[in-house]
């Protein structure tokens, strides 16, 4: 009750949104992945040059590799025993073979997973898009771009200012509504986050909107108190529309490290989170995390986001991720 | 934050615990044990190489064979090689120019950098008692001017307005301009987000700081940040010459490995970690303080100093000299010590920082929230004043108005009642003995923690 007084006040820093005058950045996923996939395979060539024979110390470089990637030490662990395994079976003697087998076995976690975002054209309207995460991982900035992606398709998409605590995030999700022609629909600040997206989804079935997409406050996933907060939003959805949410979708920062795993554990348990956005992958960051993440929920993959403009929002592709990943 | 980091630490070297002798063998187990929690800690790879490479030249040798008990021995090593990593001693912030001390905050979009700037101006207005400027040089989000703005109302310090259509660089010089003019002591300039690898962006925060050559250049940074923390930190710091870092977000659950390698590749002192969104929730960096909490230590010291500079003294004086005076202690005192439990940030903040708390299962600190703290208050807040002196009166027909009142139960109100009776009963032994000092004890030292107060 209390700490709800001084959060409007308190809590900012969060996405960046539209950008105004600021300069075009590389913002392609080849781009961004060329980077880890130059450093890898150089690595991984280099090792077999230096070191032919002992496998061990293959086995144990690829194994950082992995883990200075974010991979994850479960994710990790599962690759390089396999790896292991076959090396001792001679059954991998060049890097080529090292490569694929690395590939397959990244594709094995990541590809069942890479299943992209759909709104189908005869289902419920409207269809229901909550958006939740850390503070600063980018939800504003994805909704920006996923409303302009939905837009470019044909749909009518209604924006809900669920973000009720920082003021920039209402005038932020606005200017982002403009710019792609989505009504935004927006409380005072410090309002009810929930009764915003009960309002937003009432108003949505009444204007006959195709897509609703729900902004949230970014919140810690170990504040109790503010994860029950976002059960109630998920819950007033449910009454208006009990199939909704159709799509609860975790951002994560691809600068994230093994963190983010915790992320998607509490806020999948929270509010079954059915998809996730991996965010800022037009750094260095290599969002490895993705990897450990897949292997544990297996909770789809749906968006990339590689840049700040609102084409710079990619599916998320397995093999493309892996291929880029590895291609030499 | 660092609490993942000291179960796996205090795990491995338990394991430790209990052997004769450190042989090379169960050295390397351990180390590599110690290697994995590093990086599953996302201490960036080459930072925890180097880390156990250390541990192993002081381990294997002398050091080792002279201690009788191997085990706490590299305990020792393990701990003050941390804290020689993470710096030696906390350094404050350098004010010691000719005013208006400048400070510039830089970093990642998303790091926190605006909640930062009001933390630290809020931190200098009460601790060193400055006046403070704060200014935006945010010209890309949207409202984030606004945001500043609202924040510096918020924490009172001055606000220098700037709007979108200026160039950073001239808002950064008109900002120290207007706070030489209005004799502040200092201005703090929060920029925008940027990418390290973004040129054209690095190059501007560049010529923000040769234009107003701050004392200060903070690297504000994410504690969750994994392995690309070593990038970030390298390209900010290349780009310009810092003096500190922050480090935010440290309320959550990240291993906060992150420290290490940003300390180790930039060099530079962390100054700051700020330990949730409240603008208070700011607290300076103890290398060995935070090495202890690694190993499970705990981190009694910070909750002291906060313990002082947030608890009410005269509050308590009060309390004091009411109890010396032979008047009992009743309701109103019991909600005051609440009250002064709140704004040491509540029970969760506290656990954090005892030791030996790292061993309460995960969801046993989860569920040790502050709602019965909030629940206990609001019991109270619904009773007459009448019934918060003499709670003697509180028949069956109160309690059901005091439980319908606050949105609990009957049960509620009487197990509170029979909490407070506990507590009175103790208060006056303490008072029998004259041990005033024990309340206060009690209330500072124990960790805010009012005798028999429910856990």
């Amino acid at each position: 009750m209390f700490r709800r007084k001084d959060r409007s006040q308190n809590r900012n820093d969060e996405t960046t949104a539209p950008g105004g005058p600021r300069p075009r950045r590389f913002g392609r996923l080849r781009d961004a992945l060329q980077r880890t996939r130059t450093g890898l395979t150089a690595r991984i060539t280099e090792l077999f040059a230096r070191q032919r024979a002992v496998s061990g110390e293959l086995v144990e470089e690829i194994e950082d590799l992995l883990l200075s990637a974010d991979v994850g030490i479960a994710a990790t662990t599962q690759i390089v025993a396999d790896l292991s395994q076959r090396l001792a079976r001679k059954q991998l003697a060049d890097p080529e073979a090292v490569f694929n087998a690395l590939r397959e076995n990244m594709l094995g976690i990541l590809e069942p997973v890479s299943r992209p975002l759909t709104v189908p054209n005869d289902g419920p309207r409207p269809f229901v898009v909550l958006m939740v995460g850390v503070n600063g991982t980018g939800k504003t900035t994805t909704i920006g771009k996923l409303a302009s992606r939905l837009r470019a398709e044909g749909r009518n998409v209604l924006l809900a200012a669920g973000d009720t605590f920082r003021a920039a995030a209402i005038e932020q999700l606005q200017t982002w509504g403009e710019r792609v022609g989505a009504p935004v629909i927006a409380q005072q600040i410090g309002a009810d986050s929930a009764s915003v997206v009960y309002d937003a989804v009432h108003s949505a079935k009444a204007r006959g909107f195709d897509v609703l997409i729900a902004d949230t406050a970014g919140r810690l996933h170990t504040q109790v108190n503010l994860m029950e907060e976002l059960k109630k939003v998920r819950r007033v959805i449910g009454k208006l529309d009990p199939s909704a949410p159709h799509e609860t979708l975790l951002v994560v920062d691809a600068g994230t490290g093994q963190n983010a795993l915790a992320q998607a554990r509490q806020f999948h348990q929270a509010v079954q989170v059915s998809g996730i956005a991996l965010t800022k992958l037009d750094g260095t960051a290599k969002g490895g995390i993705v990897l450990a993440i897949a292997r544990e929920l297996a909770l789809p993959i749906r968006f990339i986001g590689v840049g700040e403009s609102a084409e710079d929002l990619r599916p998320f592709n397995a093999s493309e991720f892996v291929d880029a990943l590895f291609e030499r | 934050m660092f609490d993942n980091l000291s179960e796996r630490l205090t795990q491995s070297l338990n394991r430790l615990r209990g052997r004769g002798r450190l042989t090379e063998a169960n050295i390397k187990d351990t180390l590599r044990e110690v290697r994995m929690a590093l990086l599953e800690a996302d201490v960036a790879l080459p930072v925890a190489r180097e880390f156990i490479e250390n541990i192993r030249e002081r381990a294997v040798g002398q050091a080792v064979m002279k201690s009788l008990t191997p085990g706490q021995e590299l305990i020792r090593i393990v701990r003050n090689e941390l804290i020689l990593l993470l710096g030696e001693a906390n350094e404050g912030l350098n004010l010691n120019v000719p005013p208006p001390a400048v400070l510039l905050v830089a970093g990642l979009q998303g790091s926190g950098k605006t909640t930062t700037v009001a933390k630290l101006a809020r931190w200098l207005k009460e601790r060193n008692k400055k006046s403070v400027l704060v200014a935006s040089c945010d010209i890309y989000r949207p409202a984030a001017i606004a945001q500043l703005e609202m924040l510096a109302k918020d924490v009172g310090a001055g606000f220098f307005p700037s709007d979108a259509s200026q160039h950073p660089v001239a808002i950064a010089k008109a900002a120290v301009e207007q706070a030489r003019r209005q004799f502040a002591d200092v201005v703090i300039l929060d920029t925008a987000g940027r990418l390290h690898i973004d040129e054209a962006m690095m190059d501007e925060v560049r010529r923000i700081h040769e234009a107003i050559k701050p004392v200060e250049t903070l690297f504000v940074v994410d504690s969750m940040t994994g392995q690309d923390a070593a990038n970030v930190s390298r390209a900010f710091d290349q780009a310009l010459p810092l003096t500190g870092v922050v480090l935010t977000k440290t309320d959550g659950d990240a291993r906060g490995g992150a420290a290490l390698s940003i300390r180790r590749i930039t060099g530079k002192p962390i100054k700051f970690i700020g330990m949730g969104e409240k603008t208070a929730a700011l607290e300076p960096f103890y290398p060995d303080r935070i090495a202890s909490r690694i190993l499970g230590m705990g981190d009694v010291l910070s909750l002291i100093e906060e313990a002082e500079q947030k608890i009410d003294r005269d509050q308590a004086q009060r309390i004091a000299d009411k109890l010396k005076k032979g008047k009992g202690f009743d309701l109103e005192d019991f909600r005051e010590q609440l009250q002064q439990m709140k704004k040491l940030g509540g029970m969760t903040a506290l656990l954090d920082k005892l030791p030996g708390m790292q061993g309460l299962p995960q969801g046993v600190a989860d569920r040790v929230n502050d709602r019965e703290l909030l629940r206990l208050e609001a019991i109270i807040n619904s009773m007459t004043r009448q019934e918060r002196r003499f709670p003697a009166v509180v028949n069956g027909s109160r309690k059901r108005r005091i439980a319908s009142g606050s949105g609990t139960t009957v049960q509620d109100v009487n197990r509170l009642l029979k909490q407070f009776t506990q507590m009175q009963k103790m208060m006056k032994r303490l008072n029998k003995k004259g041990a005033l000092s024990g309340l206060m004890r009690g209330m500072t030292g124990r960790g805010g923690m009012p005798p028999g107060m429910p856990l």
